[in-house]
């Protein structure tokens, strides 16, 4: 079976392409982070009060961004937290702020039909760790070292090309662009109060 | 200790994932069924950028950058609708929200 742990694959995550910048305590920060993430999401779905929610969405949001740093991705990372935590959620709180009446905190918090819910996840869960326990052989042990220190650089010039040639993702960010403006506009009108 | 691979990122977004599908389908309050859909966004992401590290190619990180941005403009939009709503209603309880049931 391919990507046995041997030393070799071991070796390759342990070292990067930069000798002063290789990764140390790598299993200790993942599973901190991670299960500051979960831990995150759980607080989200289950706690009472939505400002409560939506700082536990932050959490999540930063410890995401810290994974992302991990797995040698800068750019995303910054990404994550200016436009989701610094942008997103800032939104979120302003609505909530804006839609909460004081009869929604004594509210119930789980509708009716929440076992019919939660059985569905459970079989969703399930499904997840079929494919998970039938799949392991699939994902291959060995990681690809991505210098990081020109991650900004070549993910810029995928979004908007470089040397005179359009970028590989070049079209798609100015449908993307086109996408926020309607986003813009549709979030004006859908607010005004007389159209 | 066992060294972190792709297939432990894997699991947790697939955590996150089905947290977010809990959320979803469980809570009342309109606001928090649409961070429950940010948190399933996030698997999504995670996943992307575990599997862009596992090839060595950046596609995946671009495709991340990209549902950020989709994000972005779908949390403006449902809240705009949210805001717009409220304005009838003062509710934000999802049940109430039924005035296209026959």
């Amino acid at each position: 079976m391919s990507g046995v742990l041997n030393p070799a694959s071991i070796a390759a995550f342990t070292t990067s392409t930069d000798p002063g910048m290789a990764p140390v305590a790598t299993p200790f920060f993942f599973y901190l982070l991670s299960g500051l993430a979960i831990l995150g999401g759980f607080l989200v779905i289950t706690r009472r009060n939505p400002v409560h929610c939506a700082l536990a969405l932050i959490l999540t949001l930063i410890a995401i961004a810290n994974l992302y740093l991990m797995l040698y991705a800068p750019f995303v990372a910054a990404v994550q937290i200016i436009v989701y935590a610094g942008g997103i959620m800032v939104l979120f709180l302003f609505v909530i702020m804006l839609v909460s009446v004081e009869r929604a905190s004594k509210d119930r918090r789980f509708n009716r039909v929440w076992p019919v819910g939660l059985a569905a996840a459970c079989a969703l869960m399930a499904l997840f760790v079929s494919a998970f326990v039938k799949g392991r052989a699939l994902f291959p042990d060995r990681m690809i070292a991505i210098p990081e220190g020109s991650n900004t650089q070549q993910v810029a010039s995928m979004l908007y090309g470089e040397a005179g040639r359009i970028g590989q993702y070049t079209f798609a960010f100015e449908i993307a662009s086109l996408l926020l403006l309607v986003a813009i506009l549709g979030a004006v009108i859908m607010t005004k109060k007389k159209i | 200790m066992v060294p972190i691979t792709t297939f432990h990122y894997l699991v947790v977004a697939a955590a996150l994932f089905v947290l977010g599908v809990i959320g979803m389908l469980t809570r009342r309050n309109v606001v928090i069924m649409l961070m429950s859909i940010e948190l399933i966004l996030n698997a999504v992401n995670l996943n992307l950028v575990a599997f862009s590290r596992m090839w060595g190619r950046l596609d995946g990180q671009v495709f991340a950058i990209f549902i950020v941005v989709d994000a972005a403009a779908e949390a403006a939009v449902g809240l705009g609708i949210l805001i717009a709503f409220f304005r009838n209603k003062e509710t934000t309880n999802v049940d109430e929200i039924d005035l296209l049931k026959w």
